[in-house]
């Protein structure tokens, strides 16, 4: 590996202008990693999508209830499996900055359908005999440093008072796109309150989640349950669950382009930055390479030589950049946890990163090959003086 | 006196490419940075104009939103025999209740649905807020199925034009006509006679009771009052301050976003700066030694290379902000988080904003150009003059 | 009367690792006002360094030096270049001019380090220029004039403050036959017309026949004094 040493050397024979350098290239692949791993966040509910399952909801918009009744029309829909039902319930803990995710569902029917929020099968069961009992994912019982048994309680705005419930499940994501911070209690506890108010609310479901037999007829089946409903009081839009969440992301789509577009350029800016300080430092050795050449080094030899520099600064603040990504990703996805519960660094972040790096390392290094390996001798022995 | 300011100007000129190539890059973090205050800013002015300080909203005592608010109409009532309501000119109580739901929609030339707000208003609910004017067609008339609609809904989204028609509830809507409501975020609503949507989504309650005080001072005693009665689960804000609120988690998210995004390409701007500068010193050791030869002090040197990283910042930034100031003309329309509807609002450029946006460039050459201008400072005469 | 420059028992080394290596030892020389003196020796016989060290741009070991009766070894650093920018001119190999600076603004350069007025820059400029004969070309950037206009700025630019002392360090280093010889001159009508004291260093023996006076420095030892007729 004599090349390599050589290479290195070389690399950092302006040690502060290489270290430099090599920051810059480490803040440009930090950056460009993080703001890949915020858009993936963004599509965050998308990845964890089941092709199998259905989202029935009012055709007006999402803040409207459909009929409890609905559930036996939609079971004998065909290519119907399984039917579950629920309500956002918007409870607030203690204050409104703790925001998480919290609504009612059928119980039993939903861990159905979910199959990747892991529960052992104890804490299923008391969950299932206990009326009051609710299930929180791991990353939510933790910020709260909730354990099982202890008693939480929700200030309700859509459905109002203060509402009891007893933690008898924590759940872990079958991997990690699967959101960690959902906290979910029994349809029959709200609308049993309800019933006993006397409120309009009763009986009146926020949405029907649907599983289906075969992935590949969602579109039909949508469509059946839909028409079931059609022209009656409460029409219904039912999609799948990818469509869904993808619609709610379409709603901020003008934040994410925009995101998406300043920071190609601005990284594009730092990459120029970074190689035209790399074609500084070539062309002031061009005089070394004239030497190389009379000492009979052919023109590709030069080039593989720039090249590897190039490379080697490159690929260290690359990794760098790389490694640095996951620390910062964990700081910024805590700062946003309210916003985002799922904020990972994407494998696919890294893969696009180690192209970028090959890009910025051939990149600075075309000009000075080019005119390394042009010169004629006389010329570039002249310049060392 | 110290090195000629035209010193370092010119050298910034001399080598145009690099220091357009540095500029750009602190311009566009100028850019990034003033972007995204502008537009928490034009986020949070929009929903501040909306309201209005002399007007109290009530809504169900917990709920975050009107749309998740119910006001049943026994305690609508009681709220209107208030003393502190205002009377209107016809004599009858300064006050509207409304209900507030939300659809969904499609841009035009999309299939892409969003949530839009809808109001059902009462007689007064116009005159209670004056920013909002009528500038096309008329006023929807009671009783029957027709709308006004925001200027930013009816532009963009399908149906929503004047003369156009919208279906939901089983019924079809026309809109009769589309008002503008200034800054404020009911540009981004459609608004329709509170009885027949009630009736069309079946709610029986309203959503809130918005009335103008007869003497804004009296606000907090009103409030007591309302929050305190037994027979009500109602609480009272101030209308411009319940907007007001409604910015504030959508603004957190965009200055931390902002903040995060700046930092980490302010240090790549200031690592570019600082690979010029020490560039910059390096190619002209030997004028430096010959500087100092002359009789220049050490400090005169730092402060003429310190001054060139300053400028060098500056002019990044007023780049950065005089592209910024374009965005002036885009209207930004998204999901509000909290309110769960869309909302439109512009980006809007104030001068702290842009004094803000100018420091932090100076800061960026500052910290770019202060090390090298002190190697420059620091270097042995001897030595610089032999270099080439 | 007292000598312009007197060099009294200085010695300099240079430290390389844990070696010293001495450069000059215990020189002593007188240099008369109005002289025009020329040190010569091989590389590494310390003339450079004993150039720097009269122009005060290098510290001594130990000695003295003393110019135009101030003694120059006592002075701080900020002191020194207060000194050097009124009582020093500078002539180097390689012009050492300002790239981004006009002729003109090169040459005023040591006069924004005093309190002059710019129209008293102004005629001081002038008048070093046209000294030089470089009038016409003052508005031009180094870049665009040949190597003897650039050393004849560079000379402007020496005596522009009036300095007690002109150093020279190989000033016909990188100029053609033509330019040294105007060079040379020029230096020569300096000294004779205007009397300045002028200090060269240099290994080109045509420029060492400007000098009235040459003293030969071999390994850090000064040798006996040379003097030639003024031819």
């Amino acid at each position: 590996m004599f090349i390599l040493k050589i290479l290195i050397r070389n690399a950092f024979r302006y040690k502060l202008r290489t270290l430099l350098t090599i920051l810059g290239i480490t803040v440009a692949i930090l950056a460009f990693g993080l703001l890949r791993t915020f858009i993936n966040a963004w599509y965050g509910g998308v990845e964890a999508s089941s092709a199998s399952r259905l989202v029935t909801r009012s055709s007006i918009s999402l803040i409207f209830h459909l009929p409890l009744s609905y559930k036996d029309k939609i079971r004998q829909v065909d290519g119907v499996k399984t039917v579950s039902w629920g309500a956002w319930f918007g409870g607030v803990y203690i204050e409104e900055k703790n925001f998480f995710a919290n609504f009612t569902v059928d119980a039993k029917s939903y861990l159905e359908l979910y199959p990747e929020f892991l529960l052992s099968p104890e804490e299923i069961n008391v969950f299932l005999r206990d009326r009051k009992g609710f299930v929180a994912g791991r990353k939510l019982a933790k910020r709260f440093g909730w354990k099982i048994g202890d008693t939480v309680t929700l200030r309700g705005t859509i459905y109002p008072g203060n509402w009891d419930f007893i933690l008898r499940g924590i759940y872990r994501g079958r991997n990690e796109t699967i959101d960690e911070t959902q906290f979910f209690f029994h349809w029959d506890y709200l609308n049993e309150m309800l019933k006993k108010r006397g409120s309009p609310r009763a009986d009146q479901v926020g949405f029907y989640m649907v599983g289906i037999t075969r992935p590949d007829r969602a579109a039909e089946v949508a469509l059946a349950i839909d028409q079931t409903f059609k022209n009656s009081l409460a029409e219904t839009l039912t999609e799948t669950e990818k469509a869904f969440q993808l619609s709610f992301i379409s709603m901020s789509e003008t934040i994410i382009m925009a995101i998406e577009l300043v920071s190609f350029v601005v990284i594009i800016i730092i990459i120029a930055v970074v190689a035209n300080t790399m074609s500084m430092t070539y062309r002031e050795r061009i005089g070394e390479y004239a030497i190389f050449k009379t000492l009979g080094y052919r023109g590709w030899r030069i080039a593989g030589m720039i090249v590897g520099e190039s490379m080697v600064i490159t690929l260290i603040g690359t990794f760098l950049g790389i490694a640095l990504t996951f620390p910062v990703a964990g700081v910024v996805g805590r700062m946003l946890s309210n916003y985002f519960p799922v904020f990972n660094v994407a494998e696919e972040a890294i893969y696009m990163d180690l192209a970028a790096s090959l890009i910025i390392g051939l990149i600075a290094a075309i000009v000075p090959t080019y005119r390394s390996i042009r010169i004629r001798i006389a010329d570039g022995l002249r310049r060392i003086g | 006196m110290g090195v000629p300011l035209s010193y370092s100007v010119r050298n910034l000129w001399t080598r145009r490419l690099t220091t357009i190539l540095t500029a750009s890059g602190m311009a566009l973090v100028v850019f990034v940075f003033a972007a995204m205050l502008m537009l928490a800013q034009g986020l949070q002015k929009t929903l501040v104009e909306t309201g209005s300080s002399d007007n109290a909203m009530v809504i169900r005592k917990g709920s975050a939103t009107e749309v998740q608010s119910g006001v049943d109409r026994y305690q609508a009532s009681i709220v209107e025999t208030q003393p502190e309501v205002a009377i209107g000119e016809d004599g009858q109580p300064f006050l509207a209740k409304e209900a507030v739901v939300i659809i969904s929609l499609h841009k035009r030339g999309t299939k892409q649905e969003n949530y839009i707000t809808i109001r059902g208003i009462g007689k007064s609910s116009l005159a209670l807020r004056p920013q909002v004017r009528l500038i096309e067609g008329r006023l929807p008339r009671l009783g029957v199925s027709e709308l006004i609609a925001g200027r930013s809904v009816a532009e963009r989204f399908e149906g929503s034009g004047l003369g156009e028609t919208l279906r939901f509830g089983l019924r079809e809507w026309k809109v009769v006509g589309v008002f503008d409501a200034g800054n404020t975020g009911f540009n981004s609503e459609v608004w329709g006679d509170a009885d027949q949507l009630m009736q069309t989504f079946r709610r029986y309650a309203y959503s809130s009771v918005i009335f103008k005080l007869r003497d804004p001072s009296q606000f907090d005693v009103v409030k007591k009052r309302i929050e305190n009665d037994p027979r009500l689960t109602l609480e009272a804000k101030r209308e411009n301050r319940y907007y007001a609120e409604q910015s504030e988690m959508m603004a957190a998210f965009l200055r931390i976003l902002g903040a995060s995004l700046t930092i980490i390409f302010s240090l790549g701007a200031i690592i570019g700066a600082m690979i010029t500068m020490y560039a910059a010193v390096s190619t002209r050791t030997s004028e430096i030694g010959t500087m100092r030869a002359l009789g220049f002090q050490r400090k005169s040197i730092l402060s003429a290379f310190l001054f060139e990283a300053l400028l060098l910042g500056l002019i990044g930034g007023l780049i950065g902000l005089f592209f910024a100031s374009f965005l002036r003309f885009l209207t930004v329309s998204t999901m509000n988080f909290q309110t769960f509807s869309e909302l439109a609002f512009d980006f809007t450029l104030t001068f702290d904003i842009a004094w803000k946006a100018i420091a932090f460039s100076l800061i960026m050459g500052f910290v770019g150009g202060v090390l090298p201008a002190v190697r420059a400072a620091r270097m042995n005469i001897i030595e610089s003059l032999r270099a080439t | 009367m007292t000598p312009m420059v007197e060099i009294i028992n200085v010695s300099k080394s240079y430290r390389r690792g844990n070696r010293t290596i001495p450069v000059l030892v215990d020189i002593n020389l007188n240099i008369e006002e109005g002289e025009f003196l020329a040190l010569m020796g091989p590389s590494g016989s310390g003339k450079s360094t004993l150039l720097n060290l009269i122009a005060a741009l290098d510290h001594l070991d130990s000695g003295a030096i003393r110019v135009g009766g101030i003694d120059i070894t006592a002075l701080s650093e900020n002191e020194l270049a207060e000194w050097r920018a009124v009582n020093v001119g500078f002539i180097f190999q390689f012009y050492n001019l300002i790239p981004v600076l006009t002729a003109f603004e090169n040459v005023e350069l040591p006069l924004l380090l005093t309190g002059l007025s710019r129209r008293q820059r102004n005629e001081h400029v002038e008048m070093a220029l046209r000294i030089v004969n470089l009038e016409e070309r003052m508005d031009h950037y180094p870049a665009q004039l040949s190597g003897g206009e650039q050393q004849r700025v560079a000379i402007a630019r020496a005596i522009v403050t009036d300095p007690v002392i002109l150093v020279a360090d190989e000033p016909t280093g990188d100029l053609d036959k033509v330019a040294a010889r105007e060079i040379l001159e020029l230096m020569d009508r300096l000294n004779r017309e205007s009397h300045k004291t002028i200090i060269m260093v240099t290994h080109d023996p045509r420029a060492a026949e400007k000098a009235r006076v040459i003293r030969r420095l071999e390994k850090g030892f000064l040798n006996d004094v040379h003097s030639q007729d003024p031819h």
